[in-house]
């Protein structure tokens, strides 16, 4: 970090690649670091979690009980129900459950100290959940209007017959290429820039208060120490929320695949 | 999309858009590993607890709906039949008072009908022994005066219509006297 004597150097966006715990792999580029713990920490979490808090399934709820349900509650009616529709949500709650409490608790961990790093700040992991998503609704289009899907997909209905060649195009480049591409990016975008945010404050007190000193550097150090606390709440509503942006999109990207023939 | 300048920025650094494959590799299989255990385990014991409460809430609901019900039922029932009793008992009340009333109408004709009956009953039975008295005296005083008679004058009357006469005018002075006699007491008194 800032050791240059000349003044302050920020921090780069190497340095939110951590040094791998594990060399695995290392010659082909990061091996296995603290990222891939705290996503494999994460399944841990919330699986254990909702086991736990559901193992009675009382009729009168203890406060972990309710707690979870009222998380289930939410994807199963809010993502589920109202988006997808009485006759086809039930299918899609798992999916939706567990993208919601995935990219939830992976983004928190960007707030808890000590692990202070959302695993979406990483275009992988962003990109491999999208491809997933991505995946799930263009198989579910198939399975559902066969072939036809692409046209449905593609072929915007009610356009005047010499526009449809360029219409065509830029409709599958926006469904298939795009919309997957500003899914993941969306996220990691928002959670490396929060991320940024939290190591320019931390490694600015750090230069402030430990190199340069004296009552100016006390002074600022502390000033900026008091304003990253209002970051770090915008930050956590940051992360709640993109969580919830990256769910719904999910069951809307489901919920036009099952219904491709309706618009 | 990515500026050119921000790319040779970034050459130095690492390009965020670019993903490192082992990160890639294990978010997605965290994420199936994950989506396994929700279908399995996870979704399934939340819908059965949500299912045991609806159906509860609605069960419940639903008892009292039906307890409520038969209460109303069990109400208008309890009334009707009050309503019937009420019915029963003033019909009853008043057949009673009018086979009372029919009751006291026989028992005072029947009683009449005794009274009239012993009436007449005395009536015939003091005439038939005023006349048998009346024969048996007439026959008694008859044979008396004849034998009275004979012994006066000394000679048995044979004549039968001779003596008959001879009697009935006996009688009709003794009833001449008795009359008399009659109008004298009844005058006395």
């Amino acid at each position: 970090m800032a050791t240059n004597e000349g003044g302050f150097q920020p921090p780069t966006i190497s340095e939110t690649h951590l040094p791998e715990i594990f060399p695995w792999m290392a010659e082909w580029g990061t091996g296995f670091g603290k990222n891939m713990l705290m996503v494999i920490l994460s399944v841990i979490v919330i699986s254990w979690f909702f086991m736990w808090a559901i193992r009675k399934q009382s009729l009168v709820p203890s406060r972990a009980q309710f707690a979870a349900e009222a998380g289930y509650g939410f994807v199963r009616h809010t993502l589920g129900r109202d988006i997808l529709g009485e006759k086809h949500f039930r299918k899609w709650i798992p999916l939706l459950f567990a993208v919601f409490f995935f990219v939830l608790v992976n983004n928190i961990f960007g707030a808890i100290p000590g692990l202070q790093l959302p695993t979406f700040s990483h275009a992988g992991p962003a990109y491999a959940l999208a491809a997933i998503i991505w995946i799930t609704w263009i198989t579910l289009g198939f399975k559902t209007h066969g072939p036809k899907f692409m046209k449905l997909m593609t072929v915007p209905s009610g356009v005047p017959k010499w526009l449809l060649p360029l219409l065509v195009v830029l409709e599958f480049l926006s469904n298939f290429i795009i919309r997957p591409l500003t899914h993941s990016l969306r996220l990691m975008a928002v959670m490396l820039a929060g991320h940024i945010i939290v190591m320019l404050a931390g490694s600015g007190v750090e230069f402030l208060v430990a190199q340069q000193g004296g009552l100016d550097g006390y002074g600022l150090g502390a000033l900026i120490l008091v304003g990253s606390i209002p970051l770090y709440f915008l930050e956590l509503v940051m992360m709640v929320l993109q969580a919830f942006v990256f769910a719904l999109l999910t069951a809307i990207y489901i919920q036009g695949s099952i219904e491709a023939d309706a618009h | 999309m990515i500026s050119a300048s921000l790319i040779q920025a970034a050459e130095g650094d690492a390009n965020p858009l670019l993903p490192n494959f082992w990160e890639f590799l294990v978010v997605a299989l965290g994420f199936v590993v994950l989506l396994y255990v929700v279908k399995k385990w996870i979704a399934p014991a939340f819908e059965k607890a949500y299912q045991a409460r609806v159906e509860a809430i609605e069960g419940g609901l639903n008892e009292a709906e039906k307890a409520k019900a038969e209460a109303a039922a069990m109400k208008a029932e309890y009334e009707q039949n009050l309503g019937d009793a009420r019915a029963e008992a003033s019909r009853m009340r008043e057949e009673a008072r009018a086979e009372g009333a029919q009751i006291v109408a026989e028992h005072k004709e029947k009683a009449a009908a005794e009274a009239a009956r012993i009436t007449e009953q005395a009536q015939q039975q003091i005439a038939a022994e005023r006349a048998s008295a009346a024969y048996s005296l007439q026959a008694e005083v008859g044979t008396l005066a004849t034998q009275l008679a004979s012994r006066i004058v000394g000679e048995a009357l044979e004549d039968d219509s001779r003596s008959q006469r001879v009697v009935d005018r006996f009688l009709a002075d003794l009833d001449a006297d008795q009359a008399a006699q009659a109008g004298q007491t009844g005058a006395a008194q």
